[in-house]
């Protein structure tokens, strides 16, 4: 049975804080898709259009019949351990410092035998059920993960998943803003998930009356802070403060106008989006990023993430919104830079892109629309899960298929009112 | 002393830079410090809005430039300690020279009187100065000159220089902000019977925060920019002036048809 896990001791400040070592990352292009699929949660494997086999590892051509006809299919991971052993000894960094490591064989009742990693709690019975599912490592690589096939107590918390995963209980997080029904419902859904220390940012603290935010503020995990993305001193004073000690960071922090080009004379809407959307997250990247990765090792609950509060609108432009969707999808270029740069280090970014959220800039558009309490669930379950894209909510999934279906027509649809 | 009419204006001059050297005439600076804390005007977010001062480094002896440090900045015409030109004004909008860079310059050199409100403000954040006021400020201190600057003082700019507290400063609640200003008749005798230069205040406005709900709304700015009149708002260090007998320097940017500009405000005092 997994042990939960319990705050650790204070760190040794006179000890080194060890750096991180991620696990190999390299995979060719086919394989790419098993991550692409973990990337949102799924286990998927190729299955051939012309004789239905099931296969892994990802190849070019269908081991049975030759056709080159593969497609990815979501899989549900039930098969039963082969066998089972202990990794004692590893010339890779990651696992030599991870040892012992448990590794099983798992036969997929849809066919294919795979080698997995394997969670504490499996049965050590001969043959024991298993299900299959996929995750992101430390390096942002899929990997394969059996578990039992009913969750057990403290699941979540087995050693080798956490490291797969950047489960916000015991950690400290910062909440970048938090005058917002979003940024409050956040700070709540962290608080209820066992964080251990929320920093909540506000700019221009003289709005803060009738915002709501004391409603968050007098939690006894919550600690307010002065954060203004607009402003670089104001990002870099804060890093200087408490960038050490940020597991995760989650930006929060947005300005949303509902203009087009002709609806809005001038640019100052605009600039104000551009501002805090895009050259507001930078320098937060700038100030903040070096941290993270200087502590993705440090200990049991080490800094492991960042979460970006993108829209769907990042995806494809939404006229009436249409200067906020230019900024969203300036700050999503600049989120798979930040991806790029932070994988290495082990470090996760996790990217949110919800469909209009029912706050006061979209009191004109008709439901669905998310509320904030959805949109913070969705985000502490990306964190436990370790998923890297979320879409969250009706609107969110629904333009996601149309724009993988074909970007162009969705362009139309959206160009003659949605 | 009257040097005048002893001194011919070259020497006046002369004697004037004598006492700055010695001493004579202190300079005391009524300007807030530029600093991306600084609290800024606060409109409805729907509409248009003046940035605050944000500042970022081009270099500092780094590899952006080895030998030298220099920043960029960027602010709102009405940032910081401010000038308010005519043309700030709807009710100023047709009148000549009511930019910064056409105002006749001698303007920005000119006297000032302080009328002390900061008993009355400190008791009551709304506080509107009255003509009584005026009234009672010319009993003890003589009729208020033409052309001249009329600051009052409330010393609210002392919760940002030495509370730091910006809340405090804007003083929100959920009707608005309260700040003290000039009531809508003080306004208008001073520009109808005083002929003064223009208005300063300490808060964020020349306007008291509640100055919306006057009649006509914002009465410092419409009657004071309709009478191609100046303001002068986020001044400090008021308590530090005599109530008349100070000189204020205060030349705004030089923005083609700006619409203020923040800038240097200085006075001039007899020791």
């Amino acid at each position: 049975m997994t042990m939960p896990l319990m705050r650790p001791q204070r760190k040794n400040p006179v000890k080194r804080t060890p750096q991180m070592n991620v696990p190999p990352w390299a995979r060719g292009r086919v394989a790419l898709n098993l991550t692409a699929a973990a990337a949102e949660g799924r286990f998927e494997l190729q299955v051939c259009d012309d004789c239905q086999a099931v296969q892994y590892p990802p190849r070019e051509a269908c081991v049975r019949c030759l056709s080159s006809r593969l497609k990815w299919r979501q899989q549900s991971g039930a098969g039963k351990l082969l066998a089972r052993t202990t990794l004692l000894h590893s010339n890779d960094l990651f696992f030599r410092e991870r040892l012992p490591w448990q590794l099983g064989l798992v036969q997929l009742d849809a066919g294919p035998t795979l080698v997995v990693h394997l969670h504490g709690d499996v049965a050590a019975s001969p043959a024991a059920r298993v299900t299959v599912g996929a995750r992101l490592d430390r390096a942002g690589r899929a990997v394969l993960i059996a578990f039992p096939p009913e969750e057990t107590p403290h699941m979540a918390d087995d050693p080798m998943l956490r490291e797969m995963t950047c489960d916000p209980k015991l950690r400290k997080v910062l909440v970048t803003d938090g005058m917002t029904p979003v940024g409050q419902a956040v700070v709540r859904a962290l608080v209820k998930a066992g964080a251990d220390l929320v920093w909540v940012g506000h700019a221009e603290p003289w709005k803060r009356h009738g915002s709501g935010l004391d409603t968050v503020t007098s939690l006894p995990q919550v600690s307010l802070v002065p954060l203004d993305l607009s402003n670089g001193r104001s990002v870099t004073d804060l890093a200087g403060q408490i960038g050490g000690k940020v597991d995760i960071v989650i930006n929060t922090a947005e300005v949303h106008r509902t203009y087009g080009i002709a609806a809005r004379r001038g640019t100052d809407a605009a600039t104000a989006e551009m501002d805090i959307n895009y050259f507001g997250y930078l320098r937060l990247a700038q100030a903040f990023g070096p941290a993270l990765m200087g502590r993705a090792a440090d200990g049991t609950l080490h800094a492991c993430a960042w979460v970006n509060l993108l829209s769907i609108y990042a995806l494809a432009n939404f006229p009436p919104h249409g200067t906020f969707s230019a900024s969203k999808a300036a700050a999503h270029s600049l989120a798979q830079c930040q991806r790029a740069e932070l994988r290495g280090a082990g470090i996760r970014v996790v990217n949110v892109f919800p469909g209009p959220i029912d706050d006061d800039w979209n009191q004109n558009l008709p439901p669905p629309k998310i509320s904030p309490d959805a949109l913070a669930a969705a985000m502490v379950k990306a964190l436990r899960d370790g998923v890297e894209d979320v879409y969250p909510g009706d609107v969110a999934q629904e333009w996601l298929e149309r724009w993988r279906d074909n970007p162009k027509v969705l362009e139309r649809e959206l160009a003659a009112g949605g | 002393m009257t040097p005048s009419t002893a001194l011919s204006n070259t020497q006046l001059l002369a004697a004037l830079a004598g006492a700055l050297t010695s001493g004579g005439i202190r300079v005391v600076d009524l300007t807030q410090t530029l600093t991306p804390d600084f609290p800024q005007i606060v409109l409805p977010p729907e509409m248009g809005q003046c940035w605050p001062f944000r500042i970022e480094e081009v270099s500092r002896y780094d590899e952006r430039g080895p030998g030298w440090y220099w920043n960029n900045f960027s602010c709102g015409e009405h940032t910081g300690t401010h000038f308010d030109a005519p043309i700030h004004w709807i009710s100023g909008r047709h009148l000549p020279n009511n930019a910064v860079d056409t105002i006749p310059v001698q303007h920005f050199v000119a006297p000032a009187v302080v009328i002390d409100c900061h008993v009355q403000a400190a008791g009551d954040p709304d506080y509107l100065l009255t003509v009584a006021d005026i009234e009672a400020f010319e009993q003890a201190h003589g009729r208020i000159p033409p052309g001249c600057w009329v600051l009052m003082r409330t010393d609210w700019s002392k919760r940002w220089t030495e509370q730091r507290n910006a809340e405090d400063y804007q003083n929100f609640d959920d009707t608005g902000q309260h700040t003290p200003g000039p009531s809508s008749e003080a306004v208008q005798f001073l520009v109808d019977q005083r002929n003064v230069l223009g208005f300063g205040s300490e808060a964020i406005g020349t306007d008291a925060g509640q100055g919306y709900h006057l009649r006509p709304p914002y009465p410092c700015h419409s009657v004071m920019h309709g009478a191609g009149r100046y303001g002068l708002q986020c001044l400090m260090n008021l308590d530090q002036l005599p109530a008349t007998g100070s000189v204020l320097i205060c030349p705004p940017l030089k923005i083609s048809q700006g619409s203020g500009s923040p800038l240097r405000v200085l006075a001039l005092v007899g020791v």
